[in-house]
């Protein structure tokens, strides 16, 4: 098992793309700047599965991003947030 | 390959429908078609039997909100349990005998200050092993698309009025975890039964769409 890119708490960027096959990051995160709330296990990367390309396993980390970057208009406290998976592929360090 | 439109041999003396769940209506649109279509294949192709798709039908339909609240009340009597369930979900729930592979569970436990609720966007997975089958609201586009940008709204209408100091965590399962929410327990039941406790326990208490449960 590959030791994690990111750790617990650590800054990152969900990368901005939209490839043309089945992949598992919604729109609406792409390109945000969130933290590592934990590292997750490795799972089969959907990319790669779904072109017939093997099924690659990945890091898997769940992050966690303030509702008020993501939605200009959010209404409620600064604190809440939205957490959500992400494979470690998608995500670079973020200052 | 097969071609099994020349496919003499192929007389269809199996019942592919029958094996199918018997209560769904005849399938309609063009992806429900290309849906049992694509299952005949993988089953005449030898990837699975249909006996095994009904072993996983029945278990799915087996599983109740019932299961995912003896969890809950665990935890609630059990405070080791509780640490061990929010540290590793999957391996605490194994301990009390449910098979929830593969996915990695994750149980997220409400508290005086913090809200959680689930969610998929991307489609509607739901911890379906434990919890049995979503319920409609869950699937629905509305549900999906508004619960991460107007929690609060959406936990509005279902009763769920949160005073401003509660933060809200919205979880989105977009991969290969699955979640429950650990309701708080109510006051003024100290000393019930584990089994009294699991009975308060509500579906949509564990999917965080409740948050206050009754007391019955």
């Amino acid at each position: 098992m590959n030791a994690p890119l990111f750790d617990v708490g650590q800054r990152v960027r969900i990368h901005d793309r939209t490839p043309a096959v089945h992949h598992r990051v919604p729109n609406y995160v792409k390109g945000q700047v969130g933290t590592v709330e934990r590292v997750c296990g490795m799972h089969g990367e959907p990319e790669k599965f779904i072109r017939g390309d093997g099924n690659p396993r990945q890091r898997i980390y769940r992050i966690k991003i303030q509702q008020e970057n993501l939605w200009q208009e959010y209404q409620g406290s600064v604190r809440d947030c939205l957490e959500v998976e992400i494979f470690e592929h998608w995500l670079e360090a973020a200052e | 390959m097969t071609n099994y439109e020349d496919d003499k041999d192929h007389d269809h003396e199996h019942d592919h429908s029958r094996t199918f769940q018997a209560d769904h209506a005849e399938p309609t649109s063009d992806g429900a078609r290309i849906g049992l279509a694509l299952r005949e294949l993988l089953i005449e192709a030898g990837h699975y039997t249909a006996e095994e798709e009904q072993t996983v039908i029945a278990a799915m339909q087996d599983a109740s909100p019932r299961d995912g609240g003896k969890i809950a009340a665990r935890a609630w009597v059990d405070s080791e349990y509780k640490k061990r369930l929010l540290d590793n979900g999957a391996a605490a729930i194994r301990e009390l005998g449910y098979e929830i592979e593969p996915y990695e569970f994750t149980v997220m436990e409400n508290d005086a200050s913090t809200h959680n609720v689930i969610v998929c966007t991307l489609c509607s997975c739901y911890p379906r092993s434990l919890l049995g089958m979503s319920p409609a609201w869950y699937k629905s586009a509305t549900y999906r698309a508004r619960v991460v940008r107007e929690p609060r709204s959406v936990l509005t209408e279902f009763g769920v009025n949160l005073a401003d100091d509660i933060d809200v965590r919205v979880h989105d399962s977009t991969a290969e975890l699955r979640y429950m929410v650990l309701p708080e327990r109510p006051v003024g039941t100290e000393g019930w039964s584990e089994a009294k406790l699991a009975a308060l326990i509500t579906r949509d208490s564990l999917i965080g769409t409740q948050r206050d449960l009754v007391l019955s």
